[in-house]
């Protein structure tokens, strides 16, 4: 299965690498950065690439090239969705999944990518297995170790990875036992010229926050779960009871997690939250062009829209922006021919514009396609679907935990062709 | 391994690689100088005896190893600390010696002797470490230990070690692929297990070293079927790519007869060619030739193994990994009838929101399905439609898919997308999206001329790129039908002043050459332009310029002759030889010489002859004969170590092989017997249909039979065997109730001379049964499954109405024995003791357990229960003598004193634990009182007063007995909740005369009541008892008690349990409740050689669990 692991940089420097069998010489990443140079972009790198004894498999994450090494067939998505599962470990661990943070942290970084993988093959991924052998670093602990000599390795041997439910640490104690769930949701949707709606849908995912002190069996149920037109769940949901009874019936890891991601389909409508006006447009003469944009409430279902966004991918050949915003500010990336609008809340009364004009480079033709707008939200307190939590059961515990439910909406992909 | 030696290679050169790379690192480089200096200080500290100085150490040269520099010069200094205390050090020492070993193979062997102590240590996850490390080491003289290990630890106790015993197999067969035989053994045994730990590992195992012994998994099949919900996401993987190939050589194709069928449409379908490609004609031919074979065979019946699978994999569908959806996506692809594989559209399309890897992976899956099965994806358009904010390569997948579920519905949305398309600033994608509405316009013959009119269209864009793709693709769609389109041809020609790219040029050229009767006047013209520039000319439109000369000469050669002369001449002296040689291969054909054969004559044949338009398809088709979801898929080449998706049997191999020998767990025993018992009573054929092996897939009723088993496998998730008990109880349940009523009848007829009040007390009986019943549904369902929770109820109800028919037994006994207590015959009760032990010896067939209907006794519960068995007692032997003992369960009871004859004054009391659920309250413990006046004077009034009991347990008190006559013996029965505690009941015992203090103490055995679980729900349930709640003991059973019907015995006089069916003869298995709380109480006893044992105790109350390890201990041991 995997072989070797290396990660590179966003400017090509191998900075660690682990090997789970023999060791494979870092050249064979030449390939790889051959393929980036070809590509550009390195979103466009292909993840799988052939080369003439190896097969690289990469992902992206956080400016990182996670790049492993294969030598036989394998499903590459076994392999991509192993990669992220590392990233997301790394994010777990340390806050975030970045070089910097990586170098610092190399020890930890190497003890991880010894336990999670055994001769290439998956071995133990759960976070919660993980931390029991392995604890994350914490200013506290590393002043501790350094006076102390003692280390964040665990002396405790990792029962979870014996158990059934390899998710949930044993003997788990808390003095404050709350039980929090996110229901955040996000709007994907592709708006045509004139405001109507091309596609949209919106996708939903439960994040749980549980610290519940020994082994709790949870019960979350909805008011309305026929809305939920497909989801995916975290394995430690009992599938058979959604199947008949669609409630959510689950032993919770300890910590935080994702419980489910679900989608709802455009079939039902799918109200959307705003509604733009705008008009970007370059002259066939004279080098310039003239954008404006105005945004308004549609169906807020009476919230307020709250971190509001507008990024616009120029074309190419615009040079500069001089424009004006009646609210919130802009800015002109020149390299990366970005133009963000920060709005932030939206005021129905007075409804926020962007207006100027565009300087297009000399003697460059016009551009072909105005850009689309990509349009960030929030809305706090309202699931735009309407989903509703109605109640979280807990049996197995004879204590009475904190528990809450907050909903948050967001934009996903949202994009207003022009 | 192949690849291993070409790899080893590469290895032997990294270190001198290693060194110049340093320059790569900016920040290394300063540190490259004091290298070893730093070296010689890491030795000094990993010599010094403090810990925090050698951690210190370790990290710095993990540290080093991570950045890919070269520390093999510590390896003495850091080999040495291989049995460090610190744990942390240890785990250093050990990557360091993996990374290493391999090239210091002397000094490595240093450290064995450690791994090989740690092999023995009672830690298991010592065990599992050392084994891990162990095998890791790529040292060939530690072949034979490793074997030795890996062997041991295969058939170890706990299931983490043998994993890894699993995960070091294929370590050593990297290492030395001759141990392959002896591997394949430990392979075998491995499979066998039964744990959801090892299942994943193990097949990965397989499929590294023997995927072609697809023997191997006969016998584990179903096993592997039923375990795949709760194998760990990685796991699920390996195993459902491994069964889909195992299911592709062991049943029938379930669309043989749909294929048929389509033959009959295939007419229209040709329409849209390039979906139907040739391959497919050919294999519709060859279907033809099967035809008539097989619309002699009879309809295609789904293999229930088959649908086990399919049934069994649905689940996973809504895992979160997307690897585990995409492994069951491509099973059902590859193994459904077709009307089922639609449900694995929406779950891919869920996956399209994820990382963009896995977008790109997917994408390119959904785009080889789309060819083949267009309507399953046909209601996802829109969610394929492009953001300009995906990567290109995405946007290409996109599009690709988009085009490829293109049809005459929707055509008009999908090119009403690629208009917008067109527009991206991103010209490799706008390329694309010119090839694809090609693409439809081939495809779809309504949309032609749109789409020609649009390309024409973007003849006119600024983009020079836009123009060579349009004019690339209209060439391709004016072949199609030329003499229409003379002015776009027209039109083109003009362009060849401004485009550059060569692939369009030479398309214009070729389009001119072709049609020069269309445009007689412009095509020379054109020619003069090319001959003019010719010589700056790419070779490929070179190449076309030969082409168009020689073709205008043949037509129009008044006008063209020197034209042609000057290019042919130009193109002789080029560099290129292929340009040269096509010259003067032209050049003989075309000019009449002398010399010129016969070819000439021919020549305007020859050029002008008419083109087949061409295909424009989908580069994804035919990718489908790899295994969808694989890398070779990805690549569309064959991957090292690819196995081949094998074609469907034409006649399915031998069922039988997966029958697994343990007779009552074979499913097909026990639907055999369902079939019969469907045979006498029809109305359970509706639970039949769900799981039922007639499953018809014939290609009429298909879509009737997917739904059925769609809502089949809906509701048996976790694997039919559960599903089948279930069955199997239900039907157990239905007809006891028959026979309750025949009991009743029975009962009634015995009945005649009890009182009123008695009869009263039943019926109350009753409905206080039927209150519980009620309650007992309108209860929110706290269980684990549904299915148990049913089961259940199940139970409460056969418990109340055995119950019942205690109560009664009871009555009557008191009155028999009024009767027959002088006249009973001694013998007559070790009699009956013994019929009952054979019939649970011999529970299976029933047949001589005469008279009584035995439809009861289904094969999945092996061993009945007590109270089961004398409720059947009670029916056949109701006729004749009705004895105290019929109440007591089959393994002896345990009678204990509760007042002794010279204490009590003349009165003796014995107590025994019934085992009967009290029915007045199912909380608390029946304990049955057998009174014994050995004085010389009657007793009188007979009852319990003054009740000391611990906080919250009680009592249910015996009805006074009114009056003991001296030399009688009379029996009652009391009630006790001990609150799942071994805290004594204390009371006093009045007779008219005296009080006596008494206490009744349980046996913690005794605190529990039977409950039946099949094998996997108590594999789960014990999964979910782990840690603190399992305790485990060994043990050297007693001599006498080495069998298994000796070991069950015991247990079960010791505990008040119920068998649960194993598949294993190595392993008896017990489940109970506790009275009180219901928690589950589970016992494992198994055996190994030479009687040593080892006994598993899983329960929530710990307390109970290490009372009922003593208990149970001692019983097996004396």
């Amino acid at each position: 299965m995997i072989h070797s692991l290396f990660l590179i940089n966003h400017t090509g420097d191998i900075f660690l690498e682990k090997h789970w069998k023999s060791v494979i010489s870092r050249s064979v990443c030449d390939y790889f950065f051959e393929a980036k140079e070809k590509a550009g972009d390195p979103e466009n790198v292909p993840p799988v690439l052939q080369t003439p004894h190896h097969y690289l498999i990469t992902i992206y994450r956080g400016k990182l090239f996670l790049l492993s090494v294969i030598q036989t067939e394998v499903p590459p998505l076994f392999v991509i969705e192993f990669l992220h599962r590392v990233a997301d470990t790394f994010q777990d661990y340390f806050g975030e999944c970045s070089e910097g943070v990586i170098k610092d942290n190399v020890v930890t970084v190497y003890e991880l990518l010894e336990e999670m993988l055994d001769n290439g093959f998956p071995l133990a991924t759960e976070s919660n297995v993980l931390k029991e052998m392995i604890k994350p670093p914490n200013i506290l602990r590393s002043v501790v170790n350094t006076l102390t000599g003692s280390s964040n390795v665990g002396d405790t041997l990792p029962t979870g990875q014996l158990s059934n439910i390899p998710w949930r640490r044993a003997g788990v104690k808390y003095t404050n036992n709350e039980a929090y769930f996110d229901v955040i949701e996000e709007i994907d949707a592709i708006l045509d010229k004139s405001g109507t709606t091309v596609f949209a849908e919106i996708q939903g995912v439960i994040e749980a926050c549980v610290r519940l002190t020994g082994m709790p069996d949870l019960t979350l149920s909805f008011m309305n779960p026929r809305l939920l037109d497909d989801v995916s769940f975290h394995p430690c949901v009992r599938f058979k009871r959604w199947e008949a009874e669609r409630v959510l019936s689950f032993i919770p890891p300890d910590g935080n997690f994702t419980l489910m991601t679900y989608h709802v389909s455009s079939q039902n409508l799918v109200a959307i939250p705003v509604y733009v006006k705008q008009s970007i447009s370059f002259f066939e003469s004279g080098s310039c062009g003239r954008l404006d944009i105005t945004l308004g409430p549609k169906q807020t279902m009476g919230k307020m829209v709250e971190g509001l966004t507008v990024t616009i991918h120029m074309p190419k050949t615009v040079l500069s922006a001089n424009l004006t915003a009646t609210q919130g500010n802009y800015t002109y990336d020149l390299a990366t021919k970005v133009l963000v609008w920060d709005i932030g809340k939206l005021n129905p009364q007075k409804l926020p514009n962007l207006k100027g004009s565009l300087s297009v480079q000399a003697g460059a033709p016009k551009p072909e396609e105005n850009p689309s707008l990509n349009i960030g939200l929030k809305i706090q307190q309202l699931a735009i679907s309407g989903l509703k939590v109605s109640r979280l059961d807990m049996y197995g515990e004879k204590y009475k935990p904190f528990k809450g439910v907050k909903y948050v909406t967001k934009a996903g992909k949202f994009q207003v062709r022009t | 391994m192949s690849a291993s030696s070409a790899f080893n290679d590469e290895k032997g050169g990294s270190s001198s690689v290693a060194e110049p790379e340093y320059g790569h690192d900016p920040a290394s480089g300063g540190i490259f100088s004091s290298d070893y200096k730093r070296h010689d200080d890491l030795k000094e500290m990993l010599d010094s005896n403090k810990d925090s100085l050698k951690l210190e150490a370790m990290k710095r040269i993990v540290a080093m190893i991570a950045r890919g520099k070269n520390a093999s010069d510590l390896f003495p200094a850091v080999v040495k600390n291989v049995a460090c205390k610190n744990i942390e050090v240890k785990k250093l020492v050990y990557v360091y010696l993996v990374r290493y070993a391999e090239e210091q193979q002397d000094l490595a062997l240093l450290s064995i002797s450690t791994f090989q102590r740690g092999l023995k240590d009672p830690n298991q996850l010592i065990r599992a470490s050392a084994l891990r490390v162990l095998s890791s080491i790529r040292v060939t003289i530690i072949v034979p230990i490793m074997m030795l290990a890996i062997k041991e630890a295969a058939s170890d106790m706990s299931p983490y070690v043998r994993k890894t015993a699993a995960h070091a197999i294929p370590k050593l067969y990297s290492l030395d692929p001759e141990q392959k035989d002896q591997l394949i053994e430990v392979i075998e045994k491995l499979l066998a297990d039964k744990t959801t730990l090892v299942a994943g590992s193990v097949v990965m195992a397989f499929e590294e070293v023997c995927p072609e012994r697809i023997d191997l998994i006969h016998k584990n099949y179903r096993k592997l079927c039923n375990l795949l919900i709760d194998v760990e996401e990685w796991g699920q993987v390996v195993i459902i790519n491994m069964l889909t190939r195992y299911a592709r050589t062991q049943f029938l194709n379930p669309n043989m007869n749909e294929s048929l069928l389509e033959e009959g449409n295939s007419g229209e379908k040709t329409f849209y060619g390039s979906d139907e490609d040739e391959d497919e004609d050919e294999e519709e031919k060859e279907k033809k030739a099967e035809a008539a074979a097989m619309a002699k065979r009879k309809p295609y019946v789904m293999d229930p193994d088959h649908r086990l699978l399919l049934r069994n994999t649905k689940p996973l569908l809504q895992s979160r990994n997307a690897a585990v959806v995409m492994a069951v996506a491509q099973l059902y692809f590859h193994l459904a009838p077709k009307a089922e594989v639609g449900v694995i559209a929406k779950a891919l399309v869920r996956l399209l929101r994820s990382h963009s890897e896995v977008q790109y992976v997917v994408l390119q899956n959904v785009a080889t399905m789309t060819i083949k099965r267009r309507g399953m994806f046909e209601p996802y358009l829109k969610s394929f439609y492009i953001r300009s904010t995906d990567p290109t390569q995405i946007k290409i997948l996109k599009l690709e898919v988009l085009t490829n579920l293109a049809n005459e519905t929707n055509i008009s949305t999908i090119l009403r997308e690629f208009q917008t398309y067109i527009k991206s600033m991103d010209k490799d994608f706008v390329a694309a999206t010119i090839q694809a509405i090609g693409r439809c316009a081939t495809n779809i013959g309504e949309v032609r001329d749109t789409c020609l009119n649009g390309l024409v269209q973007l003849l006119s864009n600024r983009d020079e790129l836009v123009v060579a793709e349009s004019v690339v693709v209209i060439k391709k769609l004016l072949q199609m039908q030329p003499e229409k389109h003379s002015d776009i041809i027209k039109h083109m020609a003009k362009l060849t002043d401004n485009i550059q790219v060569p692939m369009a040029r030479a398309s214009i050229l070729w389009l001119i050459g072709e049609y020069c009767e269309h445009v007689p006047k412009i095509a020379p013209d054109v020619l003069r332009k090319m001959a003019k520039s010719f010589t700056n000319e790419e070779d490929i439109v070179k190449l076309q310029i030969i082409n168009l000369a020689a073709k205008l000469y043949l037509t129009n050669s008044k006008q063209t002759k020197l034209l042609t002369q000057y290019v042919l001449n130009l193109a002789k002296y080029d560099q290129n030889y292929d340009i040269r040689d096509r010259a003067r291969f032209i050049r003989q054909l075309i000019v009449p010489t002398e010399k010129s054969g016969a070819l000439s004559k021919y020549a305007k044949k020859l050029f002008l002859a008419l083109k087949p338009a061409p295909v424009l398809e989908s580069p994804f088709k035919d990718r489908d004969h790899f295994q969808l979801g694989s890398l070779s898929h990805l690549l569309n080449a064959k991957a090292g170590g690819y196995q081949e998706l094998p074609d469907w049997p034409e006649a399915a191999p031998d069922p039988s092989v997966r029958n697994v020998e343990v007779p009552e767990w074979t499913k097909c025993s026990s639907r055999e017997k369902r079939k019969e018992k469907k045979v006498e009573k029809p109305f359970y054929s509706d639970s039949e249909g769900e799981s039922g092996p007639t499953e018809s897939a014939d290609s009429e009723s298909d879509s009737a039979s997917g739904s059925e088993s769609g809502s089949g496998s809906e509701e048996s998730g976790s694997g039919s065997e559960s599903e089948e008990s279930e069955e199997g109880s239900e039907s157990e349940e239905e007809e006891e109730d028959e026979e309750e009523k025949d009991k009743k009848k029975k009962k009634k007829e015995l009945k005649k001379p009890v009182q009123e009040t008695e009869s009263e007390q039943s019926s109350e009986e009753e409905e206080r049964k039927h209150e519980r019943k009620h309650e007992r549904k309108a209860k929110p369902r706290k269980s684990d499954s549904e299915s148990e929770s049913e089961e259940e109820e199940e139970d409460s109800e056969s418990e109340s109405s055995q119950s019942e028919s205690e109560e009664s037994e009871s009555e009557t006994e008191i009155k028999k024995k009024k009767k027959a207590a002088e006249s009973k015959p001694p013998s007559k009760p070790d009699k009956k003791e013994n019929k009952k032990e054979k019939t649970e010896m011999s529970l299976l067939d029933l047949d001589d357990f005469e008279p009584a209907p035995s439809p009861q006794v289904t094969p999945v519960n092996t061993f009945l229960s007590n109270s089961l068995v004398t409720d059947l007692e009670g029916l056949s032997l109701s006729d004749t003598v009705l004895s105290p003992a019929t109440i007591s369960p089959s393994s002896a009871l345990k009678n204990y004193e509760l007042l002794h004859r010279i204490t009590g004054e003349g009165l003796s009391v014995e107590y025994c634990f019934s085992r009967q659920p009290f029915s007045p309250d199912a909380n608390m413990v029946a304990v049955q009182m057998h009174f014994t006046n050995n004085a010389t004077s009657d007793t009188k009034n007979l009852h319990m007063e003054d009740v000391k009991l611990q906080s919250g347990m009680r009592v249910k008190e015996f009805p006074e007995i009114e009056l003991l006559p001296a030399g009688e013996t009379t029996t009652a029965v009391m009630g006790i909740d001990f609150c799942d505690s071994t805290q004594a009941a204390n009371f006093q015992l009045c007779t008219h005369t005296r009080k006596f203090f008494v206490s009744i103490q349980p046996p913690v055995g005794e605190l529990m009541r039977p409950f039946f679980m099949t094998e996997n729900e108590f594999r789960k349930e014990q999964g979910q008892l782990m840690g603190m709640n399992e305790i485990t003991e060994k043990l050297t059973l007693d001599a006498k008690c080495r069998n298994e019907h000796a070991i069950v015995q015991r247990v079960t006089t010791a505990a008040n349990l119920s068998r649960v069916p194993c598949g294993s003869d190595k392993e008896c298995r017990f489940a109970g409740r506790t009275v009180t709380s219901s928690s589950l109480v589970l016992v494992t006893v198994a055996t190994k050689e030479e009687g040593a044992a080892q006994l598993t105790v899983n329960c929530e109350k710990m307390v109970i669990g290490t009372m009922l390890v003593k208990d149970i201990l001692l019983a097996l041991t004396q």
